[in-house]
């Protein structure tokens, strides 16, 4: 063994491997929460392979779900667009954060690692970082293995849901409202939070009531990005 | 503009989802090579991805029957409690079913 310091940007196959080692704790979660949306999925009437095509290529649980809510005989185009963007904007601040790392990578390696990246191994990625560790394995293959178990889950959900008949008596029409609550439930909290959420809440039922269908995600979205916006909070506390 | 889902609607919907979201991955590191992202800037993206899904939300509060109104509290609670979204998600959904039998 050398003693030569290692880079932090540095990524290497037993670095991926082992970070695909990392996140399998966490991939019977992501394996669960496959198989709710393959069932909800199934429920809302998709055709099994656009449900496999969606969670091989879009692989964002929250914006998939939310498609869901969207999804009909008709599909409004924009408020999709919008929607699917609003909710995976948070991907923009991942990629902002990992910067500092990804810059000293090759534009090949660079953008085909973010092509995984999503909450857990992002975390977990920039938690070995700050610890002097290299944290691109760990984004790399722990985003190979959510990727993998989300698709897995996906597959067995789908497979369930197309047996279940009367999915609203087993309370699975719940699945898409409990899981974007517990999203919003378990983030940040504090006052001004509060009041973006209550910002959101108030204006997207007012858009519900007044405006045209579906606007009321454009709405909500907007009028709460804005009051966060405005309502700075501290603008040098340490995130 | 409205896409119908028959024939090759639906697989259209999903490649534009996709496009989008990769444009959420790659947008930030493509940015940052060019300007770093501003306070205001990342103030709003963080509203503006919690706000979204309280507007999602809300139709199923407004139009949700009991069972549903249940459900969403129950999560809520358990969330508070246990911090763990899994077993928030499955008393909610279990509280929905339950009170759909009894009642």
């Amino acid at each position: 063994m050398t003693h030569r310091h290692t880079e932090l940007h540095h990524v290497s196959r037993p670095l991926v491997w082992s970070g695909f080692k990392q996140l399998a704790p966490i991939s019977v979660l992501v394996t669960a929460f496959g198989v709710a949306f393959g069932l909800a999925a199934a429920q809302t009437g998709l055709h099994d392979s656009t449900i496999m095509m969606m969670s091989a290529l879009v692989f964002a649980g929250a914006a998939q779900f939310a498609a869901l809510e969207l999804w009909g005989a008709q599909i409004p185009l924009l408020t999709m667009i919008i929607t699917v963007f609003a909710i995976n904007a948070r991907h923009l601040l991942m990629g902002a954060t990992l910067y500092p790392w990804l810059r000293h990578q090759p534009p090949l390696k660079r953008y085909g690692m973010m092509l995984v990246a999503s909450d857990a191994n992002w975390a977990m990625s920039m938690q070995e970082f700050s610890r002097g560790k290299p944290g691109l394995g760990l984004l790399f293959g722990g985003g190979i293995a959510l990727w993998l178990f989300w698709v897995l889950g996906t597959w067995l959900g789908m497979h369930f849901g197309n047996a279940i008949n009367d999915p609203k008596s087993f309370g699975l029409d719940m699945v898409m409202g409990c899981f974007f609550l517990a999203l919003i439930v378990g983030g940040e909290k504090d006052v001004r939070m509060l009041f973006i959420w209550v910002v959101a809440a108030a204006s997207s039922s007012l858009a519900y009531w007044y405006l045209p269908d579906n606007s009321h995600v454009i709405v909500g979205a907007l009028a709460g990005g804005i009051v966060g916006t405005v309502w700075g909070g501290e603008q040098d506390s340490g995130h | 503009m409205d896409i119908e889902t028959a024939g090759g609607g639906a697989l259209l919907v999903v490649l534009v989802m996709a496009l989008v979201t990769l444009a959420t991955r790659w947008g930030g590191v493509y940015v940052m090579a060019f300007v770093p992202i501003n306070y205001r800037v990342k103030q709003f993206i963080q509203a503006m991805s919690g706000s979204v899904l309280v507007a999602l939300l809300t139709p199923m509060v407004i139009n949700g029957d009991s069972g549903a109104r249940l459900a969403l509290i129950t999560t809520a609670g358990v969330m508070l409690l246990v911090k763990k979204p899994l077993p928030a998600i499955v008393s909610g959904v279990t509280v929905a079913a339950l009170s759909r039998y009894l009642v």
